[in-house]
């Protein structure tokens, strides 16, 4: 096996006929689609297609789909126009394991005078919705849950907090990165007034996002400038990456029933192999509410960016929420929130799948892993203590 | 990815001289598991005061585990006195130099080494030297000072690489800054003279200042604080959410909410939890 490749959270490989649909325009079809001639007619044309496709896998209506660069310039456009179109409004509410690209545009505005409301998690990750609700008040410019969490892939209902949240008359946003194409989404039938993805999430390139914005919703444009998206992103269209992401979106409609059974079974087989053969290891996470691709699992005793490494030189790919991994010095603000206690939260691994998995590297991981972890442990000076601890317990 | 070098990742693959010393003449411990990292070093040392013997356990991230299998590689063999002399720097170098987010893991090793002889030569469990600054990591001013000493740091970020301090909550980059700007010798304002205040503005100050200064920082971290009463300077308060079943709550309480106040308000006050 050439790659084990177990990160799709952190991105995906472009899939071949995704790759092959773009292709030709960064070749032949170089047109700028806002031009006159029929050379570019060909390629906004192409646009609007992929425009269709993003939205009809979101179940929303094809004006309401505004490309971006990425996940993170999506939710910063939902949330700035929140905020700049309801000026008198001062406070925001969101949730203690976003990611970075909520959490920190939030903490931002929190030192600019805004009040931002972090609702907090349980033990397994699950969101304290009444105190969301409980939070909310007519100052209110904007509630910001994600779907699901890049971390656990634990799903929050947003179906419900949507419907209470516009219930009051406050803006929705989600940041859907995760979720699209893990995770069937009908926003004909949710009351979201924004949602976000990313392109190579789901097996486009980098470098292409969607902002979804509900028709009627308030909104004032994040990168001003030409009259591309309808005046709601300027700048000249990523052509190749759009046609790319549309075709993304219409394989991941295709591959909803895959994803949800095969890669389902994939991941539960290697969560059930892995915790059966390492003593003092525990998922992360409620598997009751979980993306069907993605397991988060704490090793007691040992570090995390040791596990990648030794992964690594069996050319494993996974990623970790240990702090010498997160480039900080302390463990992932996801675990943190959900109270995982030092002693995983150091040794947390999350493996996430995508349908290109195979059984054979299942069974790869589920006989490589368990080494690594006796090896790390025989050198650590807790494990023998903690597994002194974990016998009599 | 960090960028090892093939000394770091041979030695973290093939970590050196890994175990205990049942019989050891001298341990040291550092770190913890809260931090991530955390070092135990043995000694087995002969009557001339040299190291026979030097064996290590380490949790940690790869550097941390080269770090401590550098350590021992470069002490065995040698006097008390020529390994006393063993910097942090030493230690990088040894190893063909550590990205420098991970300096602190050859700190670590130097920690860990003046302990063991610290206990080989029955000087008393040192208690914590100095007063405590970086709460999250546990690391006091004098270290602090002396990290900045040592590899000549500039700036917090800096100090932060090499002893951790400042990398967690972040509240102490003004100390950590004060502490840098002081071996800089750089001169400070002295603290502003204590103000005369009447009850009610002191009750007054106090509840602004855990409204301002405290609250939105234990609230982070899903805990709070409720004023309850003020006694003379005696301030009465209880803790809410993680914070009342917090195990470092009183830690909290004392050396951050406490010090918040007399910062701001009065020196004199005291916290009590009711």
């Amino acid at each position: 096996m050439e790659r084990i490749y177990l990160d799709n959270n952190a991105t995906t490989q472009v899939a071949p006929e995704v790759l092959e649909e773009m292709l030709p325009y960064l070749q032949d079809l170089y047109a700028n689609p806002s031009s006159m001639y029929s050379f570019a007619g060909e390629v906004s044309q192409k646009l609007k297609e992929a425009r269709r496709r993003v939205a009809a896998l979101l179940g929303a209506q094809a004006e309401e789909i505004v490309f971006t660069s990425c996940g993170s310039e999506s939710d910063s456009t939902a949330i700035w126009a929140a905020v700049h179109s309801q000026p008198e409004k001062r406070h925001i509410v969101t949730t203690r394991v976003e990611h970075p690209a909520v959490k920190n545009l939030c903490e931002h505005l929190s030192h600019r005078g805004w009040r931002v409301t972090f609702v907090p998690v349980d033990a397994k990750g699950r969101l304290d919705t009444d105190l969301l609700y409980r939070s909310l008040t007519p100052d209110t410019a904007i509630v910001s849950v994600m779907w699901a969490n890049n971390e656990t892939g634990v799903v929050f209902p947003i179906a419900d907090i949507a419907r209470e949240v516009r219930a009051r008359g406050i803006v929705f946003h989600t940041d859907a990165v995760q979720a699209v194409g893990k995770v069937p989404i009908d926003l004909q039938s949710l009351e979201v007034d924004f949602l976000s993805l990313s392109g190579h999430k789901l097996h486009a390139p980098k470098g292409v996002g969607v902002l979804y914005i509900r028709k009627g919703t308030k909104f004032s444009p994040f990168l001003i400038g030409g009259h591309q998206e309808r005046g709601r992103r300027g700048g000249t269209e990523n052509v190749a990456s759009i046609i790319a992401l549309g075709k993304a979106c219409e394989l991941a409609g295709s591959h909803m029933h895959d994803e949800n059974s095969r890669v389902r079974k994939l991941r539960d087989r290697l969560e059930a192999g892995l915790l059966a053969s390492i003593p003092a290891s525990a998922v992360n996470g409620d598997p009751e509410h979980r993306l069907p691709n993605t397991t988060n699992i704490g090793f007691e005793s040992v570090e995390g960016e040791a596990i990648l490494l030794l992964m690594d030189r069996h050319r494993i790919c996974a990623s970790s929420g240990s702090a010498c991994t997160s480039g900080s010095l302390e463990p992932s603000h996801v675990l943190r929130a959900m109270g995982v206690p030092f002693t995983s939260a150091h040794g947390s691994v999350r493996f996430s799948l995508s349908i290109y998995n195979t059984d054979a590297e299942i069974d790869y991981v589920i006989e490589k892993l368990p080494p690594i972890i006796e090896r790390l442990r025989s050198l650590s000076p807790f494990w023998k203590k903690q597994a002194a601890a974990h016998a009599a317990g | 990815m960090w960028e090892y070098t093939e000394k770091v990742k041979e030695h973290f693959l093939n970590p050196r001289n890994v175990g205990v010393i049942d019989d050891a003449d001298g341990v040291g411990e550092v770190g913890s598991l809260a931090c991530g990292d955390a070092l135990t070093l043995y000694l087995k040392i002969d009557e001339n005061e040299r190291i026979q013997d030097a064996k290590f356990q380490t949790f940690g991230c790869a550097s941390a585990i080269a770090s401590s299998s550098a350590l021992t590689e470069m002490i065995k063999g040698r006097t008390l006195e020529e390994a006393a002399k063993v910097t942090n720097d030493d230690i990088a170098q040894f190893l063909g130099g550590l990205p420098k987010e991970k300096m602190h893991c050859s700190v670590m090793g130097r920690e860990a080494l003046e302990k063991a002889i610290a206990d080989y030569r029955g000087e008393a469990e040192k208690k914590v030297e100095g007063n405590i600054v970086c709460e999250c990591f546990g690391v006091t001013d004098l270290q602090i000072e002396r990290a900045v000493k040592e590899n000549h740091l500039r700036t917090i970020e800096e100090v932060t690489d090499y002893t951790k301090a400042g990398g967690g909550c972040e509240s102490c980059h003004d100390r950590i800054q004060e502490i840098i700007d002081h071996v800089l010798g750089m001169v400070h304002e002295p603290p502003k003279k204590a103000r005369k205040l009447t009850n009610i503005q002191k009750i007054k100050l106090i509840e602004e200042t855990l409204d301002r200064e405290v609250k939105p920082s234990l609230k982070q971290d899903g805990g709070d604080i409720e004023l309850v009463d003020v006694d003379g300077n005696t301030v009465l308060v209880k803790l809410r959410g993680t914070c009342a079943t917090c195990s470092i709550s009183q830690v909290t309480l004392k050396d951050y909410v406490e010090k918040k106040l007399r910062e701001l308000v009065v020196p004199e006050l005291v916290v009590e939890e009711v």
